[in-house]
């Protein structure tokens, strides 16, 4: 079998260019090649300058995220022959600066989940010698979906509010706060609705939900956001109602 | 690599792809979510609509007279079957996003979300029966 495809790949050399430009490689189209393999057959035989981020090639590191054909797609399970007769258009994610050829730049997400504190809070650490955090299977399983993230931002490529509004903390950071908030050892729900019923935060949200249609995991940011949402609105409820209530 | 990096948004060699204006023609889904977001404007008209009525009903016999000849002129029941539209539009769409927001639990299950979805659509019906028979009962 010696299928061949094309693969029109968009270049940005901001030493030598003001603007993306595309370039087409051709390259075999096997049955069992994802866009990835294409992507490194182009950079180990035909162009080593091409620059593009990848590591386990199994739809776990989230590293190898880029617009395929126009949808944010992981380049490692999306199949060549799917794209045939060709050509494949490949660019880097939308919404994110482009440092080079398929290579954003992805500061921004990295600060906004860390403002959601993604780990564990206590009130009070217990100590060592007193054991773990115990969670029934039954804890555990409210929570699971949503910690299936990857980090890998098809969700910011795909959210029209993160292009329009790129403060919006987004689609990845909010489900990754719910994973911590459904976590049965977990305290810190109060510090992190401080944070995410801001403006900026869950109600920037108009439920669009591409998040959810590109998410590669099937974590369902957007249910996720309109989840918090009712919770956000029932604790300010209660908090009006019984304003001497703890929350 | 002990300092935190440090992130500034316009970097100077960074492309920013620009956003087109009509970046919600490209995809079925986003139309889809334009439209079902136009469709406030046509549920603000029937709150609109609905609030003449009752002052129109509230200045006496003629007043209310005078709305009904206007209401039932062509370009009111046009507007009026256009908005009606944009309104189930919104309620099915809603109503099938339910599920997405609500986690009930019974006795420790989690109901599925059809059965959210379809609870919503029963109260829909319901309340819609309801009014039916206030109106028609009230006009006999």
């Amino acid at each position: 079998m010696d299928d061949r495809i094309t693969l029109r790949l968009a270049r940005y050399r901001p030493e030598e260019e003001a603007e993306p430009t595309f370039e087409e490689y051709e390259v075999p189209c096997r049955k069992d090649w994802v866009v990835l393999d294409g992507l490194n057959y182009i950079k180990d035989q035909l162009d080593g300058t091409l620059s593009f981020r990848w590591s386990c090639r199994m739809g776990i590191c989230g590293s190898c995220g880029m617009t395929v054909n126009g949808e944010p797609k992981l380049t490692c399970e999306t199949f060549l022959t799917d794209y045939a007769p060709g050509p494949v258009r490949i660019e880097p994610l939308q919404n994110f600066p482009v440092i080079r050829d398929l290579i954003v730049e992805m500061t921004d997400f990295m600060q906004k989940l860390t403002t959601i504190k993604p780990w564990i809070v206590r009130d009070e650490e217990r100590p060592l010698a007193e054991g773990e955090y115990r969670q029934t299977p039954d804890e555990m399983s409210e929570y699971m979906q949503y910690s299936m993230c990857i980090n890998c931002m098809l969700c910011y490529a795909a959210c029209p509010v993160y292009s329009l509004d790129p403060k919006f903390i987004g689609p990845a950071a909010i489900a990754l706060a719910q994973r911590y908030n459904l976590d049965s050892r977990d305290e810190g729900s109060g510090e992190r609705l401080d944070i995410l019923s801001q403006h900026e935060g869950i109600w920037a949200c108009t439920f669009v939900g591409e998040c959810t249609e590109v998410c590669p995991k099937d974590v369902d940011p957007a249910g996720a956001i309109q989840r918090y949402k009712l919770d956000a609105a029932l604790t300010s409820l209660k908090s009006f109602l019984l304003p001497w209530g703890a929350r | 690599m002990s300092e935190r990096p440090t992130y500034t948004p316009f970097h100077p060699r960074w492309y920013r792809p620009p956003v087109s204006t009509w970046w919600w023609l490209k995809r079925p889904s986003s139309r889809a979510f334009i439209l079902r977001e136009l469709s406030s404007i046509f549920v603000a008209w029937f709150v609109v609509f609905f609030l003449l009525l009752v002052a129109a009903v509230g200045r006496g016999e003629a007043a209310y007279q005078e709305f009904l000849r206007w209401a039932t002129n062509p370009g009111s029941v046009l507007i009026n079957l256009v908005s009606l539209l944009f309104v189930v539009f919104h309620a099915v769409t809603w109503f099938n996003l339910a599920p997405r927001a609500m986690v009930v639990h019974i006795r420790g299950k989690r109901v599925p979300g059809k059965l959210i979805a379809a609870s919503n659509y029963g109260a829909w019906v319901v309340t819609s029966i309801l009014v039916a028979w206030i109106i028609l009962a009230g006009s006999r």
